[in-house]
């Protein structure tokens, strides 16, 4: 497009451990935004506290960012998003900030489907307080810290997400490239709130044996949902499909989501039928990847509150202020 | 009959609430206003929908005195749950009106009252049919009753009727007659005269009846803000209301119907406050409204804004705390709370309005200061204020005011800059860095917004001098905000005087009349009013100026009195309290005996 190059996408060099999954998220990122040339300057990247948080800086250096505070940044990034709809915003967060103290933020940021990529970089642990327990921690899981299996039932963020009608639901993780990348892709061309559900292995605290969020569990148990290629609307369908199970969904913006391999249990477009498929990977102890769920005909928040087709923050005075004689008549409203 | 009598009284409603009675009670309230009476009515409600007591407190006064005065002299009581306190609550000498249709209990009789009986339910029984109807108009009734009996004009107060209900015009002929069905009662069977009256004067010329939390909204509205996120609390939801119902009118395109506003009921304070900031930063002027513990709730982020340097407008309407506290009762007990609002080193901007127009004044105020102080400034009000409808002088503003979106780059900005941008660098000397919003230029001006240190070019850093250079600058920017929020107003005594009243917020009215009443014992006293925090250095030196300064302060620890040690190092003993805080508005005899009790014992110490 406007002749940007990788290195545009980039960020600074990461402070995380080497080998921590968040790392390979962030360079899906940055492959995902390069691959679709946004302007680095119409994304806004938003974080909350943890390691996840801090990726921001990691890519896209040319976007402002907000690193927030705990557990809230669905809410600036609601305030953000209207003000200035025209800009694209990507939201980052780990187990710890969004299921335990952002578990209500992220509720309702979904309830009103803000448009928005929503990317939990899950480790089912605490990384940069030192290992304890999330609550996406399962059942029966041993971390590096815990002194016991975890007693508590894990926070299935995917299964809440489906739950609460959220319009775009995926799941994936850190090591596969190839499903992650096309999935931000879609997610950042989806008008509404695109959930992703990262497995991020955390080296330091839950990569052992015992844990089910590290690199050798997730791998041994990983299923897919389907194959996923991602088509903006300005490119050409040049890929060759394999015969058999398919289905090509069309987003607003006329890009494409091509879905390959697919079961016939399953319907992305049918949320009943991603939650069937969900549980029963569950009950089999796989881990279930790809795009659960998609609506595409959904209506955003900014779509809700119907407000002006140019940005709130673009609004001058003479189109916001009423004026003196205006006062003069709400004045005598009152005598 | 005695001039002191005449548009001079304290009536009192005693009613249950959800049963109409609030719409009859301004009525009453509103045909005095338009016989160009100066008048005040304060609700006193209970924190409950339906079935409690409820009291509207009605002061007239012709000299313009309306704060609010202890005292009943005429109480209308409809409330058979409240009958035993109201009756006891009416001053020696002074008027009850009850509904007669039941006989009253002998047990609550006083002999030094008068007892007038109006058959109110029987007649509205009489005259209307359904029982819903019979409640309402039995408050019509008794409107009318009372207007008979102090000399209301009945044109004025049926044009009141005919105005409110001018959208349901079917309702007017049926509340005309049951007001007239009060008044010929009254004229037909009471031989009591009221030695209080009121009589038409000019005295309420162009002023507005208005209260604080729609001034508010208007203020908002009025500075261009785009975004309210909020979440219902009492005292504080009427501000929101009221933004809302002003943006349907004055802030939707006429052409495509579509909204240039959000509103948006956030799902908690946190949430209202985050979608604030996000706004904010964004580059739109976003607010909220809340009282006390919303503020609490809100503290995490307010440390944020300061600390990130992010424009909020938030509006605390204050109300009894702490805790849960009294949800409908006033208070000013949220002065150190929001001064030094959450943990570590902060301080904000604080301004303190006294009545309506000036809530509609700081509040727009509030939105260039914030943005050219890049921090959250509060605006302070409390539910007498907020809640209640006061007379005051109109709203304005100038038609030649510019909106200051303080120090913004630009896209052109930052392709002229020489030196590199740095978003906590200081250029100017006024401790204000130059800020970025989101979108403005491909490659310049981008940078990372946190809350923890960084350097002058918000790149994250543990270094302590780094930290050091970072919030010593943020005092600079405190310097700068003393000289822009409004400074105090002081007046001074007419002859040289050591002594003075201090004062803030609503206890304006008992302040100022408090003064006069010491005036007229002979007693001198300087008048301070604080508009806002920080303090301006003219209070500092009157204050040094001073021997003896009373601080009137609507909450149990002196909070203005502490604010003033801490921030002037002014001496303790200089500074004696005047406190009020039962959640009732405090009274200018309170302030007056106040100070009377402690010039009395200051003299009988030094002859001891």
């Amino acid at each position: 497009m406007v002749g940007y190059v990788k290195a545009d996408y980039e960020g600074v060099i990461s402070t995380l451990c080497a080998g921590c999954g968040h790392d390979s998220i962030s360079g899906s990122i940055v492959q995902a935004c390069y691959e679709m040339s946004i302007e680095p300057h119409r994304l806004a990247k938003l974080s909350g506290i943890g390691c996840s948080s801090k990726t921001p800086t990691y890519f896209l250096s040319n976007s402002h960012g907000f690193n927030s505070v705990h557990g809230r940044m669905p809410s600036i990034a609601t305030g953000a998003n209207v003000a200035n709809k025209d800009l694209i915003y990507m939201g980052v967060s780990g187990d710890g900030d969004t299921a335990s103290i952002g578990m209500g933020q992220f509720v309702h940021a979904i309830r009103r489907n803000l448009n928005m990529c929503y990317i939990v970089m899950n480790n089912g642990c605490y990384g940069l307080t030192k290992g304890q327990d999330s609550a996406t921690a399962d059942y029966g899981s041993i971390s590096k810290s815990s002194s016991i299996p975890t007693p508590y039932n894990a926070i299935d963020l995917v299964g809440l997400a489906l739950e609460l009608n959220a319009s775009f639901v995926a799941r994936s993780f850190s090591g596969d490239k190839a499903q992650l990348v096309p999935l931000i892709k879609a997610a950042l061309s989806h008008p509404g709130f695109a959930f992703i559900d990262v497995i991020s292995p955390c080296v330091t605290f839950n990569n052992n044996a015992g844990s089910t969020k590290s690199y050798s569990h997730v791998r041994a148990h990983i299923e897919s949902t389907s194959e996923l290629d991602f088509i903006a609307h300005q490119e050409e369908i040049t890929i060759q499909y394999e015969e058999g199970e398919s289905a090509d969904l069309e987003l607003f913006d006329g890009s494409k989501i091509h879905l390959s391999k697919i079961s016939a249990d399953w319907d992305p477009q049918n949320k009943y039928s991603a939650m069937n498929k969900l549980n029963e990977a569950k009950e089999s102890g796989q881990v279930l990847t790809g795009l659960f769920y998609i609506d595409t005909e959904t209506e955003d928040f900014n779509k809700k509150l119907n407000t002006t087709d140019v940005p709130l923050n673009s609004l001058k005075q003479s189109v916001l202020c009423p004026g003196t004689e205006s006062l003069e008549k709400i004045n005598d409203s009152f005598r | 009959m005695s001039e002191s009598m005449l548009n001079d009284m304290v009536v009192r409603f005693a009613n249950v609430n959800g049963t109409g009675s609030a719409s009859a009670n301004e009525m009453f309230a509103r045909a005095l206003f338009k016989m160009g009476i100066p008048v005040s009515a304060k609700n006193i409600f209970p924190s409950n929908i339906q079935g409690l007591p409820t009291w509207y407190e009605v002061r007239i006064n012709g000299d313009g005195y309306l704060g609010r005065k202890e005292g009943i002299d005429l109480l209308i009581a409809v409330n058979p749950q409240s009958l035993e306190k109201d009756i006891a609550s009416v001053k020696s000498g002074g008027y009850l009106l009850y509904d007669n249709s039941k006989k009253m209990y002998d047990s609550f009789m006083r002999e030094d009252i008068h007892f007038i009986g109006v058959p109110m339910i029987e007649l509205s029984k009489e005259h209307f049919d359904n029982p819903r109807q019979q409640q309402l108009f039995k408050n019509m009734i008794y409107v009318g009753a009372v207007c008979e009996l102090i000399g209301v004009e009945t044109d004025v107060i049926k044009e009141v009727i005919a105005d409110q209900f001018s959208r349901k015009a079917k309702l007017i002929p049926p509340n005309h007659q049951a007001l007239e069905l009060g008044i010929n009662y009254v004229r037909d069977n009471i031989n009591i005269t009221l030695p209080q009256r009121v009589q038409r004067v000019n005295k309420t010329n162009n002023q507005i009846v208005i209260d604080g939390n729609a001034a508010c909204a208007l203020g908002a509205l009025y500075a261009g803000a785009t975004i309210m996120a909020w979440y219902p609390i009492t005292p504080s939801t009427s501000v929101a209301k009221a933004f809302e119902s002003y943006c349907k009118k004055y802030r939707v395109d006429p052409d495509t119907g579509k909204k240039n506003y959000a509103f948006i009921q956030a799902e908690d304070e946190l949430a209202a406050i985050g979608m604030v900031i996000g706004a904010n930063w964004n580059g739109a002027r976003a607010f909220t409204a809340t009282s006390g513990p919303g503020v609490s709730l809100m503290n995490e982020f307010i440390g944020l804004s300061y600390f990130a340097e992010i424009p909020v407008v938030l509006i605390n309407v204050q109300r009894g705390g702490p805790s849960t506290g009294m949800p409908t009762r006033t208070q000013q007990s949220d002065l150190l709370s929001c001064a030094y609002a959450s943990h570590g080193d902060t301080k904000h901007p604080v301004l303190i309005p006294s009545s309506p127009d000036e809530c509609f004044s700081m509040t727009a105020m509030a939105f260039d200061l914030a943005e050219r102080l890049q921090t959250l400034v509060f605006v302070l009000t409390d539910l007498d204020l907020g809640m209640n409808k006061h007379l005051s002088k109109p709203l304005s503003w100038d038609s030649d005011r510019h909106y200051d979106r303080g120090k913004v780059l630009s896209a052109e900005d930052l392709e002229e800059m020489k030196e590199q941008f740095g978003r906590y660098l200081d250029v100017d000397g006024d401790g204000i860095p130059y800020r970025t919003i989101p979108g403005t230029h491909p490659s310049l001006g981008s940078y990372f917004t946190r809350g923890t240190s960084r350097d002058e070019y918000a790149k994250y850093t543990e270094d302590g001098n780094a930290y050091v250079r970072n919030v010593d600058r943020l005092s600079k920017k405190w310097e700068t905000t003393k000289t822009l929020v409004p400074p105090c107003i002081i007046t001074e005594a007419s002859q040289s005087s050591s002594r003075s009243l201090l004062f803030y917020g609503t206890s304006r009215y008992a302040a100022m009349e408090a003064s006069d009443l010491l005036t007229r014992d002979g007693l001198e006293f300087n008048i301070i009013e604080v508009k806002a925090f920080p303090f301006d250095s003219k209070l500092k030196a009157f204050i040094d100026s001073q021997e003896e300064i009373y601080v009137v302060d609507q909450n149990r620890d002196g909070q203005m009195r502490t604010l003033l040690m801490a921030e002037l190092e002014v001496d303790a003993h200089k500074l004696k309290s005047i406190l009020n805080y039962d959640g009732m508005p405090i009274t200018a005899d309170k302030i007056h005996r106040n100070i009377l009790n402690a010039l009395n014992k200051a003299e009988i110490s030094k002859t001891a």
